[in-house]
């Protein structure tokens, strides 16, 4: 009788997100991350819009009527806050690069110094966007 | 296998572990973060400063040299820095065959990104 290789069968993967309860902390880890692939699009619409300058006025009002509508606008939006948040989350992971911050207490409060800044920063950008834009 | 240093004769020959091109890796995409700290919010203050130009306002400021500068610098590190943080994703999610096509798609397209960016700007700022 043949024993049952081991490798068939299917392996947990780690870390269990399944059964584990989010916290500040990871939210913030994976938001990280979700928010560094969210501006990797966002770079290639900043070469979109290089190149359409680069083009002419007409290619350059093209793609600044894309941007101007609703889709564009909210497109625009959730790249601000993902900028705000991986500049927020990136100057706390340089901190901690540094070897400062590990105290659980601090931890948490960085974690809410980064949610709280990055809403602040981009509620702020658009502001300032939305007075000089009129 | 090597006794002092736990590792077979081929990992040291490939160069491979954690005090090798894991350590550059690292170190390049906290130097080129540090970078991006200025350069993202110079161009973010830039952007909204722009809201609502027209096309010649626009190549009227990137023309002028202290931008052109700003511009091809950010653009060098951001995709520098995304290729970097895009690398450890794939190596997270993806395996065997499909992550070695998805490492070389995603670096040649930063690659090719990066380039049209900035030759975008050196047109606009060199161009007749």
């Amino acid at each position: 009788m043949m024993p049952t290789s081991p490798a068939k069968r299917p392996r947990p993967l780690s870390p269990n997100i399944q059964i584990y309860r989010p916290q500040l902390t990871s939210v913030l880890s994976i938001a990280n991350r979700i928010s560094g692939v969210v501006l990797s699009l966002g770079a290639v619409v900043l070469v979109i819009w290089l190149l359409a300058a680069a083009a002419g006025p007409e290619a350059y009002a093209v793609v600044q009527g894309a941007l101007a509508s609703w889709l564009g606008q909210v497109v625009l939006f959730g790249c601000t806050f993902a900028f705000f948040l991986h500049l927020c989350g990136g100057i706390r992971h340089l901190v901690w690069d540094m070897g400062y911050g590990y105290e659980l207490s601090l931890i948490y409060a960085s974690g809410w110094a980064v949610v709280a800044g990055s809403v602040a920063l981009t509620v702020l950008a658009w502001i300032a966007s939305l007075l000089l834009g009129d | 296998m090597d006794r002092q240093h736990m590792r077979s004769p081929l990992a040291r020959a490939m160069g491979l572990g954690s005090a090798k091109k894991g350590v550059e890796h690292w170190w390049a995409e906290r130097v080129l973060a540090v970078a991006l700290i200025p350069l993202t919010l110079w161009f973010v203050a830039s952007i909204i400063a722009q809201t609502g130009s027209d096309h010649a306002t626009f190549i009227t400021w990137l023309r002028m040299p202290v931008t052109t500068i700003m511009m091809v610098l950010l653009l060098v590190a951001l995709f520098h820095h995304t290729a970097l943080g895009l690398q450890v994703v794939i190596e997270d999610y993806r395996h065997a065959g499909s992550k070695f096509a998805a490492l070389v798609i995603m670096r040649l397209t930063c690659f090719g990104l990066a380039t049209a960016g900035i030759i975008a700007v050196l047109h606009i700022a060199f161009g007749g």
